[in-house]
């Protein structure tokens, strides 16, 4: 048998950004051991770069919202197509979510008497979004490391799972290696909650780092678990678009909540040209009442700056092929324009908005409060991922649950802002809950040495001698994602993701040559490779569904059938792997939604 | 396309040295990129922590002209390209390979830090009221990355090496931020001094210049928790009275 070294869990969490950590802080409650292995340094996962806050209907600044009215926001923003039990949950326990972190430290802005405050956010009815200046993801994983760290919980730092194992019918454990020193460790857990985060690094313009190789859609795939909704990609309408270093860092949509717009080269706001029919009731169809919106006036309406993401890119997309775009390929974002409205404008914007004001002065030499931004879509967020039951966030392997971005379900076709980091609360403690309650009935299971075996060997392939042909992973990762960037983006037809689906045949070969320089003592040329192939699975999932879905709806767009299908808002893609080991993307009907969120949806129409 | 030439510590705990790398050098480039690149074309093993990009993680924490930085936030364009820009770890940590050495030690100090307790909810609905200026005070603190820049640069780590006994000004910094916090009810002063070394402290500011988030971190921080210690342990008003309640002795009742 190989060289590992073996650790035991109850409970095993692959992940330690807000899902994970908030997973390993219900297991740990719940008097199970609990095991946290993270990619990188505790603290620094993506969700450290959430910006806007954390929706949820506390009614703080609007004692109009509720939890019925946040469901029907988010069913609307991800067209129908999300699980509406999920959204039914999140909608409910978000707002104790949200306390229970100023319980354990977080310190967010407040309202005039004293309570936690509130944000305006796309797609949200009311200002909804509990934040902390522009650094709300920063207070919220610092609030959950800094209790979690007192839980008892195992933290595994820096050590990537390449591996999962089942027994019969259930999860057995996982494999890994620590980048640190390249040796592998084998953890045995009764139960395991994959918290991987997203897919970003599959493209090429991407507010994701390095980690977000979608390791944990493809790990549960690889184990027999079914993935949903693949074709959902979300470009966030505002990431950075110059300099070329800094293309596709994320710019809160914060900017636009307190007061930004979104104007062509010609100085037009462009959102004014389109605004959807079914948001065109609560949607302002003038300058003034828009901007009076974001000052908080209640009986206006949004603007159309604040329309959900996938219309908000689809809309700067269109501005820059037809030749309203900015000199460097984007669109202008300003804010410094709220200068002539109000009179301390400067330090507004400098108290709202620190790290916009920070990172456009550090990284791109513009004064926000002066000039205005250049903004384009950037990929952003995976809303498809490991498919769960709602209740429990168990997959489709029995002791194997996701939550967070990995997981699917809540946001369907597109996912508010601000829906993020309530959903890694929310079921981040129902996947920790559940997790907890299945190992506490189990003990744990056999693993065959011999396919731990394989695993190291498999691992270790990228050492051998080279190849002919073989060729460094950086090449063949930059390749990939040029591919999906060119032929999978914003903007999808048939015929260029066929082209799509043989490039990523053509590219599995060219990983399975890759050969690498050095040891394995920390060597990243290695690590890199050893992603390739999730990268490759996630890649051709979302190229497979977004074939299979022949309507243009929430983030997909097809320019070949650019409307919306009604048949086709009646289903859910399902990926999984067949008998023979291929992938196979088949319909799901989506259950009929219970009378009473029904009535719910139609009340808030 | 111009050029730079970039000199990267490369070596692990038992030695290592400089090499020499040319990259080609365009707009807006900061050291991070220009590390990314040589990585990418030329030294595939370059070890390297970086995430976010955007100043935001603290991952990429280096010394770049021998100056604490982080690297995805320092641009090509503020320093002489005309010489090589040296790039190495930081120099207060064991290292492990190339730019990436072991900060496992600031993740022992935080668990010794006395968690977040906090008083009786205010409303029955069991939350509390806060009033902004009092939350602001302690939002400054936790801006806080944990980039460890500053750890790096504090003498009394870097040069002496008193890791065992003083917890450094990141430390410090959540100290305050829990001991200023509306809500928190624990108290912390008692092990200020005596296992976290705030006496060791000689307030030369080298902290707060090399902050990314500009926290000022001597001044707003470890000042004011100098002067709690302080009042706890030497005031002579308090001291008399404490001498005063020894000498009452067990019978002079509360």
């Amino acid at each position: 048998m190989a060289e590992v070294q073996t650790h035991e869990h109850d409970v095993l969490i692959i992940g330690a950004g807000g899902a994970g950590l908030r997973a390993a802080i219900a297991a740990s409650a719940a008097k199970v051991s609990v095991g946290l292995v993270c990619k990188s340094l505790l603290g620094k996962a993506h969700t450290v770069m959430a910006e806007g806050g954390i929706a949820a209907a506390l009614a703080n600044v609007d004692e109009r919202d509720s939890w019925g009215v946040h469901f029907a926001d988010t069913m609307r923003g991800g067209q129908y197509l999300n699980d509406w039990r999920m959204a039914e949950f999140h909608a409910k326990e978000a707002p104790a979510c949200v306390r229970e972190l100023e319980a354990w430290g977080a310190l967010f802005d407040r309202t005039q008497d004293g309570r936690i405050l509130q944000r305006n956010f796309g797609g949200h009815r009311y200002p909804r979004l509990a934040h902390v200046g522009d650094r709300t993801g920063l207070e919220m994983i610092r609030t959950l490391q800094d209790y979690g760290i007192h839980q008892g919980i195992d933290v595994h730092m820096e050590r990537t799972v390449i591996a999962l194992f089942t027994d019969a019918d259930r999860i057995a454990g996982a494999l890994a290696y620590d980048r640190e020193r390249g040796f592998f460790h084998l953890f045995r857990a009764k139960a395991v909650v994959l918290a991987t985060g997203g897919i970003g690094r599959a493209y090429r313009i991407t507010s994701n780092s390095w980690e977000y190789t979608g390791d944990g859609l493809a790990l549960a795939y690889e184990a027999g678990a079914e993935l949903m909704d693949m074709e959902f990609v979300q470009f966030h309408p505002t990431g950075m678009v110059w300099p070329p270093s800094v293309q596709g860092i994320l710019v809160t949509e914060g900017v636009r909540g307190e007061g930004g717009v979104l104007l062509n080269k010609n100085g037009r706001r462009f959102m004014f040209d389109d605004i959807p029919e079914n948001y065109r009731a609560q949607t302002a169809d003038n300058e003034e009442e828009g901007w009076r919106y974001t000052q908080g006036d209640r009986n206006a309406r949004r603007p159309p700056d604040l329309l959900t993401r996938d219309h908000v890119a689809r809309c700067i997309v269109r501005e820059i092929k037809e030749g309203r775009g900015s000199p460097h390929g984007g669109v202008y974002l300003d804010i410094a324009w709220i200068r002539k409205r109000i009179p301390d404008a400067e330090e507004r914007i400098k108290k709202k908005l620190p790290s916009m004001y920070h990172q456009f002065k550090q990284l791109a030499d513009i004064d926000i409060t002066r000039e205005p931004m250049e903004v384009g879509p950037t990929t952003h967020y995976m809303m498809g991922g490991i498919r769960v039951d709602p209740e429990t966030q168990m997959s489709t392997v029995p002791g194997l649950f996701a939550a967070g971005e990995c997981a699917a379900g809540l946001h369907g076709a597109n996912r508010l802002g601000g829906n993020s980091l309530s959903d890694l609360l929310v079921f981040g403690k129902r996947a920790g809950d559940f997790a907890a309650r299945f190992a506490r009935e189990r003990t744990l299971g056999p693993l065959a040495a011999d396919r731990i075996d394989a695993g190291v060997r498999r691992a270790l392939e990228p050492f051998q001698p080279a190849a002919p042909e073989a060729e460094g992973p950086y090449a063949v990762q930059e390749e990939l994602q040029a591919m999906m960037q060119d032929l999978v983006g914003i903007v999808r037809h048939e015929e260029e993701m066929r082209r799509a689906q043989e490039a990523i045949g053509k590219l599995k070969e060219r990983a399975a040559r890759v050969r690498v320089a050095g040891n394995r003592h920390f060597n990243p040329g290695w690590h890199t490779a050893l992603d390739l192939p999730s990268l490759l699975t996630v890649s051709e999932a979302i190229t497979r569904s977004a074939l299979e879905r022949q309507e243009s709806r929430g983030a997909h767009f097809r320019e070949d059938h650019p409307s919306k299908d009604p048949e086709a808002g009646r289903f859910n893609l399902i990926v999984r792997q067949d008998g023979a080991g291929s992938m196979r993307v088949e319909r799901r009907p989506i259950p009929e939604m219970r009378p009473d969120l029904k009535k719910i949806v139609e009340e808030n129409g | 396309m111009p050029g730079a030439t970039f000199r990267i510590w490369r070596g692990d705990a038992a030695g290592g040295a400089f090499a020499d790398y040319s990259t080609e050098v365009t707009e807006g480039m900061v050291v991070l990129d220009a590390v990314l690149r040589i990585q990418a074309a030329q030294a595939g093993d370059l070890a390297v922590r970086w995430n976010c990009k955007a100043g935001r993680c603290g991952s990429c924490s280096a010394e770049v002209n021998g100056r604490p930085r982080l690297m995805c936030m320092t641009r090509l364009s503020e320093l002489p390209l005309e010489q090589p820009v040296t790039v190495e770890p930081m120099r207060a940590f064991p290292r492990i390979k190339d730019l990436a050495c072991d900060v496992g030690w600031n993740y022992e100090v935080k668990k010794r830090i006395r968690p977040f307790k906090p008083r009786p909810p205010d409303a029955p609905d069991g939350t509390w009221r806060m009033a902004q200026a009092d939350v602001e005070r302690v939002q400054e603190f936790r801006k806080c990355i944990e980039c460890f820049l500053c750890q790096d640069v504090c003498h009394v780590l870097r040069e002496h090496a008193k890791h065992q006994e003083f917890i450094g000004p990141r430390y410090f910094v959540q100290v305050a931020a829990l001991e200023m916090h509306p809500l928190d009810a624990e108290d912390r002063l008692a092990e200020l001094g005596q296992t976290q070394g705030i006496g060791f402290c000689n307030i030369t500011k080298c902290c707060t210049r090399v902050c990314p988030e500009n926290i000022t971190i001597t001044d707003n921080a470890i000042i004011p928790l100098k002067e709690r210690w302080i009042d706890r342990h030497y005031d002579p008003i308090r001291r008399f009275l404490g001498w005063l309640r020894l000498k009452g002795g067990a019978g002079s009742g509360p």
